[in-house]
């Protein structure tokens, strides 16, 4: 069997469906027409009733599962693309990320959000965000990287009681495939050595895990050995393992498809020099996308993420510090 | 109050006696019968003379609702609008010698309006409740106990929000009463969304109502969410405290339309005016709008008309409100005419209505009394744990 990443969404959808009365599907025509990206295909028809459309409304489509958590209900929310939840900031931010402090009823239910760029998609559908939400409190920021993890991770963040924003990479969906689906994965909030290595760290997640992993292969050609640590989780952050991985390789590159200012490879480097300031023998290098909308044509658009090459040539410069 | 369909035309279609089950979809019946099909109807529900049309709803045994004699629920609401003000003018004085931060905001005028929703929920039921800043009355009706406000004013610890959240931003989301959030139009959607689960799991019967100013129904989110109800067709009454208003915004800048019930034709609702000064008024409204959609006809929109008869919060003197809106019908207290009218009717008299001010201030001196007994919150015993999840909260990273 050849699972896709896409496949692995599906199939946990399917699986949290069967297995939980309490899920539902609700997002932009993702029941009969199984969604833009079809990560719903035909579970509308498996499950009646229980995937439902949505109107083009992403605040009162967050609001609406905010409302269906309180009452004991586990949604699953689809944004057609990230982007569009910055219509639901607010209901996100506000709404779901203060409900459990303020009032100690926790709100359990999953946005998904197909992030990142791909050839062509310009500004509005390209975005990154888990750095946004990360930001607040209430909120647990997922990226899996990998087909196993796709799946695992949706399903582990169906069960989790607290609202989990769940960035899935739109670039992995049909390329990444795997054998099979896992038992079990990693629990939610560790860190995963993706490669070992002692020469420098990469901290990455998502689609720039493959970006880092190819990096990585082409220095081994020159005998550097280079450590990949793949986050999985934006929020909360595996401290521990990150400071284990630098106490070995001294030196740290953080990679994030997210805009430059602030944001996860900025508080991944704050920790790092906060808490391991002794274990660096280099200054903590990021590379992030650039600081200005992302463009369309793929000549700009690959210039403006990093990339393997753009990778390789920062840690390139890290390791001869 | 009754039910008028207006057309584009300027022709009036009124549904006349024993129509209790009129539905925009029997109006646009209508409409294509007197052949209006193509045009563009919309419906109002105005007030008109009881001679016009038919008897009061109040009267007309067509349900479990309205077979309740009139002062079996006029008495009741009166008495949590009396305890809503007396604890609301509590409140301001604690707030004028600094013993609350923050604000206070009240809904002094708008008890009537706000408290006559509220008796047709039931709580116990399953009824959802997301009341806003200006129902206390609502909330009290709905069965939110006295100590609740003055504990969440005084940011007790032993409040619903603990100190973690204040004044208005309260609730107990598992006894169905939302805590809302400042963002306005914000509740709607999330009021939908219990409905919504609730239909999944096969229970019907239940309503859930939010309520909002004629500020917030500028807001995307209020458009979002009674769209969303009404193409869910849910439960849902949505209560619009039209007072004039907003901070100090007067409604031709907040919207254009002529009236904000004309907004139900756009969602596909049903909608309803009620004069919000006038109790009977508003409990016959909101009688009928929570029947309706108790019953499965989808959600309902009912707009009051009436005066906020305080600042936006205690620190605005609401000097913008011109005095010729001051002097207004709009302007009426709702509890001295509910007063008068339960005098008028002789369903009590002087000395009853003096003896039930009397008991709340009675109620509210003693919840003050203990709230002020009480602990104060304690930063070392704070969890600082946004998560129910414990082991995934990262709250203690910038301290
Ligand atoms: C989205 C949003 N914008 C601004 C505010 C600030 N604000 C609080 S109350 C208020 C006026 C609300 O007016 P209205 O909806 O008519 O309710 P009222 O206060 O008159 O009862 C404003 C502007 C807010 N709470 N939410
Ligand atoms: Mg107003």
């Amino acid at each position: 069997m050849n699972v896709t990443y896409l496949d692995a969404i599906r199939e946990a959808q399917a699986k949290a469906l069967a297995q939980d009365d309490r899920v539902f599907l609700y997002g932009q025509d993702i029941a009969g027409f199984g969604g833009a990206f079809k990560a719903t295909k035909r579970l509308a028809e498996e499950f009646p009733g229980r995937v439902l459309d949505s109107p083009i409304s992403e605040d009162a489509m967050v609001g609406l599962a905010i409302g269906a958590a309180i009452d004991g209900m586990r949604p699953i929310i689809e944004m057609q693309f990230a982007d569009f939840s910055s219509i639901a900031f607010n209901q996100i931010v506000n709404q779901a990320g203060t409900h459990y402090y303020r009032t100690g009823v926790p709100v359990p239910f999953v946005i998904r959000l197909p992030s990142g760029g791909n050839k062509g998609s310009g500004p509005f559908h390209s975005q990154s965000l888990e750095s946004l939400y990360a930001h607040f409190p209430g909120l647990v920021v997922l990226m899996p990287a990998t087909v196993e993890d796709a799946y695992t991770m949706l399903l582990d963040a169906v069960s989790l009681d607290d609202p989990v924003i769940f960035c899935e990479h739109k670039m992995l969906y049909y390329h990444l495939k795997a054998e099979k689906l896992p038992e079990e994965g990693l629990p939610i909030g560790k860190a995963r050595i993706a490669r070992a290595g002692t020469h420098a760290t990469v901290v990455t997640a998502g689609a720039m895990l493959h970006e880092a992993l190819k990096a990585a292969n082409q220095l081994a050609e020159e005998a550097w050995d280079i450590e990949v640590v793949d986050l999985r989780s934006a929020k909360p952050i595996d401290t521990d393992t990150l400071l284990a991985s630098v106490a070995r390789t001294g030196r740290i590159l953080c990679v994030a498809e997210s805009f430059p200012w602030g944001g996860l490879n900025a508080e991944v480097i704050a920790r790092v020099v906060g808490e391991g300031f002794h274990l660096l023998d280099a200054p903590p290098m990021r590379l992030n996308s650039r600081d200005t909308p992302i463009p369309y044509h793929p000549n700009l658009w690959a210039a403006h993420r990093p990339t393997a090459a753009s990778i390789t040539t920062a840690l390139r410069k890290l390791l001869g510090f | 109050m009754g039910i008028v369909g207006q057309l584009d035309d300027c022709r009036k279609l009124e549904f006349g006696e024993g129509d209790r089950g009129a539905t925009y979809s029997d109006f646009r019946t209508s409409c294509s019968e007197i052949g209006c099909a193509a045009r563009k109807p919309f419906f109002r529900v105005t007030r008109v003379s009881a001679a016009k049309t038919h008897r009061p709803l109040s009267t007309r045994a067509t349900s479990k609702n309205q077979t309740i004699a009139p002062h079996k629920l006029y008495l009741p609401t009166y008495k949590w609008m009396l305890l809503a003000r007396v604890l609301e003018d509590k409140l301001a004085s604690l707030y004028r010698s600094g013993k609350i931060v923050g604000g206070v905001y009240l809904g002094r005028g708008q008890e009537a309006f706000s408290a006559a929703l509220s008796v047709h929920l039931d709580q116990a039921g399953g009824d959802v409740y997301a009341p806003l800043i200006r129902d206390m009355a609502g909330r009290l009706a709905f069965g939110e106990a006295l100590i609740d406000p003055m504990r969440t004013y005084l940011g007790s610890p032993l409040g619903p929000m603990r100190g973690r959240d204040g004044n208005i931003h309260r609730g107990r989301p598992r006894e169905g009463m939302l805590a809302m959030i400042s963002h306005l139009g914000a509740m709607v959607s999330v009021v939908n969304g219990v409905l919504l689960a609730r239909r999944l799991r096969g229970i019907s019967g239940q309503v859930g109502a939010a309520c909002v100013g004629d500020g917030a129904t500028s807001t995307g989110s209020f458009h979002e969410a009674m769209n969303q109800a009404a193409v869910e067709k849910l439960p849902l009454v949505v209560a619009v405290a039209n007072n004039q208003f907003a901070y100090s915004t007067p409604t031709d800048r907040q919207y254009a339309c002529a009236d904000l019930v004309d907004r139900a034709a756009g969602y596909g609702v049903m909608g309803y005016r009620c004069d919000g000064t006038n109790l009977e008024e508003c409990l016959t409204t909101f009688g009928e709008a929570v029947r309706r959609a108790r019953e499965g006809e989808g959600p309902q929109l009912v707009v009051g008309t009436l005066l906020r008869l305080s600042g936006h919060g205690e620190h605005d003197d609401a000097s913008y409100v011109p005095a010729a809106v001051r002097k207004s019908a709009l302007a009426a207290d709702c509890i001295e005419l509910a007063g008068q009218r339960i005098l008028e009717r002789r369903w009590a008299g002087e000395a009853d209505l003096a003896t039930w001010k009397s008991d709340a201030v009675n109620q509210v001196e003693e919840v003050l009394e203990q709230v002020a007994s009480e602990p104060v919150p304690d930063p070392t015993g704070e969890a600082w744990c946004s998560l129910s999840v414990r082991h995934l909260c990262e709250g203690n990273l910038g301290a």
